[in-house]
């Protein structure tokens, strides 16, 4: 794990291409306001914790879908450009 | 009388609690995939394996103690003591989906330190078996410090081992929450931490899971295929309505035919007989006729959020609903309003953003509900010519699809400009998790549409029938002198006049002016109105849809026509949603705005109509 980090540098979760694996590295809760950062903990993410890729709404900047645990959640990308990931 | 136990269903949003719960009491209520479906208080008895009843409560879902919506609200101040009409839980049982131990347990372990006692239903064994992943509930008992019982609740397994679990706690522990627990949001993530070590110590073996949900969202979800998905059953959903409610209208129609045959057979002509055939059965009957299709529409609903393809449906909209300040959770309560904007209403309780959720109750009344229905089908089947206008495009389809997409339209403008006026704020975020598919269960459909027939046919056996009822004695009096029309004579009749005067310049006869206040009872009622008032003008007339389609052709103008339709598009005529509006913002000043903008929009666009149709040579 600490070899990986070493060599890659965290991207933002939004620029993760489609069914790419990840960790997340770190969240910048200071861009996010009080409730968002409540739901984004509510659902799962932390540091260190897996996530993959997974759909990218059909409409232009809509919404991305991953996977995060054994949970699919939905956030918009604003949300997501505050989630800094190193890809697997 | 004495207080039974009180026993509250908690967990997380798609934990299968509403479906633990039916297994549990039998009770009748809705099953839905969506996160937070369950939002009213569901309650039900039971009695645990020692005989003893107990009352079950199923509490909304929630993520934690910590509420962003009115709904965990409610969860989180149940399970503190201090919600209003709700006394402490003497214990509590926390379903978790044991395929998404991860964050389940994260709530579980918050719930537990409150003190209360507690058994957890590690519920959905079999799905997270199918997804590959063997758990050990011994292990997981043996760290939560609580009892752990493995259950199906839709197939009720482990249902049995669950009430023994429970009569074994219940008046065990102390009947007091633990102080500080009310604010608990700095250790979400230690909390967060734990559950993730928990369920890797309870996971015997796990392969990658979720291969069917993985499988359906590569279609569901893609760029191309999604979209084509969406409007696919958008569009076979109001195909069915119109197509597939044929034969059942004519069934229903030969029975209000037959009844009130057997009436007029029946009874010698007077005061009853009339009341009878002309103002009950005609009023209630043109009605009741629209029975079929408002069962397909939430047919097609109830199986739509039951599969979990609602929120996918959701994550497709969020981009269109954002540019006009909305998140693509309001696509769901909108998406009901079409059958009716009161459930639609309703459910906006799980939209956080509090701007967000009044602006979607605003708009949610410009869905063309299943109660506009009646009134669109009436006036365009009998003055829209049925002309072909593209090979399997008639003229008479073609309006009635104008008058849907202007009321979405309209919906989408409305929220534009409240986003940036009344309903100002910053954008509201989209935030949500995606369930796994399910089959519908045929029985849990079965039941919400029962419970939907049950309200519609109450409906139309009380409010609707007292207005028709009410309207016929008004309108049957004082009786005419030969010569003078009955509708006009009458005293419905000469309040008609008054309100005509108002709707004139819009182009409104008598007879609609008449409609329009039995109207605000419920729109399909101005159907009725209609019907009972043609009945009395024509008593020699046998009743029916054709009837009063043919006394239409007779009375009203095209541009009347296509007034009255306009009128209907945008007219808040309907006395359920006003007051469900009134419930869900606590007072009287968002109702009252939404009635003033919406009859403002009516009365323009009908008087705008009315008159570009005269000036066109209509």
């Amino acid at each position: 794990m600490n070899a990986t980090a070493t060599f890659a540098t965290p991207v933002s979760l939004e620029k993760l291409p489609r069914h790419a694996h990840a960790t997340v590295a770190q969240i910048d809760w200071t861009r996010l306001s009080v409730p968002e950062a409540r739901r984004l903990r509510e659902l799962g993410f932390d540091e260190g914790v897996d996530i993959e890729m997974l759909h990218r709404s059909p409409f232009g900047k809509g919404p991305i879908a991953c996977r995060i645990g054994r949970m699919t959640v939905a956030l918009r990308r604003a949300v997501a450009a505050s989630v800094r990931v190193l890809p697997a | 009388m004495s207080i039974l136990p009180l026993v509250a269903l908690v967990g997380n949003p798609n934990a299968g609690k509403s479906a633990l719960f039916n297994a549990l009491t039998g009770a009748r209520q809705k099953v839905g995939n969506y996160p937070g479906v369950t939002v009213e208080r569901h309650s039900g008895r039971l009695a645990l394996d020692d005989g003893r009843p107990i009352e079950l409560v199923d509490l909304p879902g929630a993520y934690s103690l910590d509420p962003s919506s009115p709904d965990e609200r409610v969860t989180r101040d149940v399970m503190l003591g201090r919600q209003e009409g709700e006394r402490l839980p003497d214990a509590i049982v926390v379903v978790v989906d044991a395929s998404n131990l991860d964050n389940h347990l994260r709530f579980t372990l918050q719930l537990i330190a409150l003190g209360l006692p507690v058994v957890v239903a590690l519920n959905m064994i079999d799905l997270a078996a199918r997804d590959g992943l063997t758990l050990d509930a011994a292990v997981l008992e043996r760290e939560l410090g609580v009892p752990v019982v493995p259950t199906v609740a839709v197939r009720k397994k482990g249902l049995e081992e669950l009430k023994a679990r429970l009569s074994g706690i219940i008046g065990s522990g102390a009947l007091r929450v633990r102080a500080n627990h009310g604010h608990v949001d700095e250790d979400i993530v230690t909390l967060q931490r734990r559950a993730r070590a928990l369920s890797v110590k309870a996971t015997v073996a796990e392969t990658s899971g979720r291969k069917w949900t993985h499988l359906m969202d590569a279609i569901a979800l893609h760029p191309v295929s999604g979209p084509i998905l969406l409007l696919g059953l958008l569009f076979l959903m109001f195909q069915a309505v119109f197509a597939w409610s044929q034969a059942p209208i004519g069934w229903i129609e030969s029975l209000f035919a037959a009844l009130e045959n057997g009436v007029t057979a029946a009874l010698p002509a007077g005061f009853v007989r009339s009341f009878l055939t002309e103002g009950l059965i005609a009023g209630v009957g043109a009605v009741i006729v629209f029975l079929p299709q408002i069962l397909i529409l939430f047919t097609f609903i109830l199986v739509l959020e039951a599969t979990g393809y609602m929120v996918r449906a959701a994550f497709m909209m969020d981009r269109l609903m954002a540019g006009v300040g909305l998140s693509g959770r309001a696509f769901i309560p909108l998406l009901s309003s079409f059958a009716c904007a009161v459930p639609g209403i309703m459910a906006t309780r799980t939209i956080d953003d509090e701007k967000d959720r009044l602006t979607t109750i605003l708009i949610a009344p410009l869905m063309t509900c299943s109660a506009r229905l009646p009134v669109y089908t009436l006036v365009i089947g009998a003055l829209i010519p049925n002309t072909q206008v593209l090979p399997f495009v008639g003229l008479q389809g073609l309006v009635m699809f104008a008058l849907y997409v202007l009321g979405i339209v309209s919906a989408y403008i409305a929220a534009l400009i409240l986003r940036r006026t009344v309903t100002a704020g910053p954008s509201s975020g989209f935030m949500m998790e995606m369930p796994k598919y399910q089959w519908p269960r045929l029985n849990d459909v079965a039941l919400g549409l029962w419970s939907r027939a049950l309200i519609f046919l109450k409906r139309a056996g009380t409010t609707i029938a007292v207005t028709v009822a009410l309207l016929w004695v008004l309108a049957s009096y004082p009786v005419a002198p030969a010569g003078v029309k009955q509708s006009e004579y009458s005293v419905a009749g000469r309040i008609a006049s008054g309100i005509e005067v108002i709707v004139a310049p819009i182009g409104f006869n008598h007879d609609i002016a008449l409609s329009l206040l039995p109207a605000m009872a419920a729109r399909e009622a101005a159907v009725g109105a209609m019907a009972t008032v043609y009945a009395i003008d024509n008593p020699e007339d046998e009743a029916g849809a054709g009837k009063l389609a043919e006394n239409l052709r007779g009375r009203w103008s095209l541009p009347t026509a296509l007034a009255f339709l306009m009128w209907f598009v945008f007219a808040p005529q309907c006395i359920s949603t006003i007051a469900v509006t009134r419930r869900e913002t606590n007072g009287w000043k968002w109702p009252a705005f939404m009635v003033g903008y919406l009859f403002a929009l009516a009365y323009i666009a009908a008087g705008a109509t009315y008159w570009a149709a005269v000036g066109l040579g209509l």
